[in-house]
């Protein structure tokens, strides 16, 4: 299929997104449909939010949308090295591979993996966080001593090591370290806001009424943290894409056939004086994808702080 | 005072200890050999194996091995590495002093940008110049620090041929130069790798600076400045930037981790014989000790890092010092 459509589709999602914005009204209402106006109005997050939302149909719709397979090499004497033209946009890789079907199937793996990954280390940060918060005492000061061990190791440099130890890692592995490295801060946030809410009237007053201890964490803690989790996971995904970028582009990550954005720029890397195409879309991919989760992780802190009155 | 800088040296003696204990750990679950995958291949005789399984005390129990570890580590012996037939303690020895010369011109650089563009940004607070260096400073940080390199490599060194192209001196006409002209050649090499670290890291010390110049520039004392006539300028260098400097500081010990990880792919792009591209070559030649050693020189220089902010922040900062 010809790259027309993906710009359709993603003209269209943004269309979409639009009538969404406009259907939600209101200074009044719950506290999520406030901060949902709240976004809406910052154009920045908003725009984020609408390219993030055509990423993820562009990745899902990858088979679709490619007009080459990403892997297949057609004809690795002629058709190798091609600069962009109106036949391969981004143009050709040293195996005649079409860059722009590749930079489309890298969406899928670069995105499934950082969302994945973010799903591990939510869990585990905030499960570790609740726990260090609540039980408070010498227990929630060892666990946050061990959390201070772990972030003053660069995480880079623990994953290459990790990944060229047991190389060659398969895909959920990777999965798996990266959201096992990428808790620290998380549940740092979570810690400090059960520490604030543990003794809070409502708290209070529910214990007293006999609830119990999981109650408590589960009906009354957790539902109030979610919000600083929210904006963490969403700036984590854009540290977990160039994380993932690096360790692909050193040939430990995602590794080839597969193509994600990291090791797209490997293949370029020692040609980029004459074959600067080959490095330079897949970049600028991660480039666009990683500011758009960045910028809506600051618009979803502004639109989530209960503090601010007036949106 | 005294008190508190000895609380935190313990602590980072524990973490040190920490990090120490999980690398060898790392070592000894990961499959293969611990002291060099070269040892793995089949066509390696079982005496030599053995032979060398004895000399490195690999035979002995699993408790033993990690106090002679811990022995090891406390002397600044990270054993030995087969592809460069050296200690891995002299082979780090002589990349290291590469890295910190190219982290500490970066870190002052970006220290320097990133106050000078918070403090910009700060005083024109919603104006479009305001927004147009936050959107400017989001782009570099949400960039890939391998890909902004290539890309500074691009257009720098082939298309306007304005700075050389990896190393750190001209392999050529080096030897030739003068005192300095070597000084000199030296410093046009540093300039791309060190800008690439530091325009990374000057985007996020902006974005950090800009709000906690903005957290000053509300206190009543700033209104009281004003009120006294004091000019516009003299308010935001003597009142507000002199008030929201403290927290950088705190920056100084959160910028380590990331610029040591940077350093890593920026060295290998530029060529730059320092600590991370001895650890990326070290993954081709599977240098496992190397490897682990890399992972514990750089959790040390990022505790002493946060050391220094700490003590730093003490001295500046009389509230601490009471607590």
């Amino acid at each position: 299929m010809h790259p027309l459509v993906w710009i359709a589709a993603a003209v269209l999602t943004t269309l979409a997104c639009g009538a969404i914005a406009r259907a939600g009204d209101g200074d009044s209402g719950s506290p999520w449909r406030i901060a949902l106006t709240r976004l809406r109005d910052n154009h920045a997050a908003f725009a984020a939010l609408c390219v993030i939302v055509a990423l993820l149909i562009v990745a899902a719709l990858a088979p679709w949308l490619a007009p080459y397979s990403p892997i297949a090499q057609p004809d690795i004497v002629r058709l190798k090295n091609l600069p962009p033209s109106l036949a391969h946009p981004f143009g050709t890789d040293f195996a005649s591979r079409d860059v722009f079907s590749r930079a489309l199937y890298g969406a899928r793996v670069s995105l499934s993996v950082a969302l994945l990954a973010i799903v591990v280390s939510a869990s585990v940060g905030t499960a570790y966080g609740a726990i260090a918060g609540y039980v408070g005492g010498r227990i929630d000061t060892l666990m946050m001593r061990l959390i201070d061990a772990g972030l003053s190791v660069p995480r880079i440099l623990l994953l290459i090591a990790v990944l060229a130890l047991w190389a060659p890692v398969p895909l959920p592995v990777l999965v798996l370290l990266l959201g096992l490295t990428g808790w620290f801060g998380v549940s740092r946030v979570v810690r400090a806001q059960v520490l604030s809410l543990r003794e809070r009237d409502m708290v209070v007053a529910a214990r007293a009424l006999g609830a119990s201890d999981r109650e408590i964490l589960w009906r009354h803690i957790l539902p109030n943290v979610l919000s600083p989790v929210i904006v963490s996971i969403t700036l984590g995904i854009a540290n977990v894409l160039i994380v993932e970028a690096g360790l692909s582009y050193l040939g430990v990550g995602v590794r080839p056939p597969s193509a994600s954005w990291g090791n797209m720029i490997l293949d370029g890397a020692d040609e980029i004086a004459s074959l600067w195409w080959i490095s330079t879309f897949p970049g600028l991919a991660i480039v666009v994808t990683v500011m758009a989760f960045n910028l809506l992780g600051d618009g979803l802190r502004d639109a989530l702080d209960p503090r601010q009155v007036d949106g | 005072m005294a008190r508190l800088l000895l609380r935190r040296a313990i602590h980072g003696a524990l973490i040190i200890w920490l990090v120490a204990t999980a690398t060898f750990f790392l070592l000894h679950l990961a499959p293969g050999d611990p002291i060099a995958a070269s040892l793995d291949s089949p066509l390696t005789p079982p005496v030599v194996r053995t032979h060398y399984r004895h000399e490195y005390g690999l035979d002995q129990p699993l408790s033993v091995q990690y106090g002679r570890w811990l022995v090891m580590m406390a002397h600044g012996d990270f054993g030995f590495s087969f592809p460069h037939r050296r200690p891995v303690s002299s082979v780090i020895a002589s990349a290291l002093p590469n890295t910190l010369l190219l982290m500490g011109v970066a870190l002052l650089l970006s220290f320097v940008a990133g106050i000078a563009l918070g403090l910009i940004q700060a005083r024109h607070r919603g104006r479009p110049l305001d927004w147009g260096l936050g959107l400017g400073s989001l782009f570099f940080y949400s960039m890939p620090d391998f890909w902004l390199a290539l890309m500074l490599l691009f257009l720098f060194a082939f298309v306007w041929h304005v700075f050389p192209v990896t190393g750190m001196f001209d392999p050529v006409m080096y030897p030739y130069y003068g005192f300095w002209q070597r000084v000199g050649d030296r410093l046009w090499h540093l300039v791309l790798p060190a800008c690439t670290l530091a325009l990374l890291s000057a985007a996020a010390i902006a974005r950090f600076q800009r709000a906690a110049l903005l957290d000053v520039a509300g206190e009543d004392f700033v209104l009281t400045a004003r009120a006294k006539g004091v000019s516009e300028r003299g308010v935001w260098l003597h009142h507000v930037l002199r008030n929201a400097l403290l927290p950088v500081i705190t920056l100084f010990g959160l910028a380590l981790p990331v610029l040591l990880g940077g350093s890593v792919f920026v060295e290998k792009v530029f060529s730059w014989p320092g600590m991370g591209l001895l650890t990326v070559e070290a993954i081709g030649t599977r240098d496992y000790p190397l490897l682990c050693a890399a992972v514990v020189i750089a959790s040390v220089l990022v505790i002493g890092g946060s050391f220094v902010a700490d003590a730093l922040y003490a001295v500046v900062d009389p509230r601490v010092r009471l607590e």
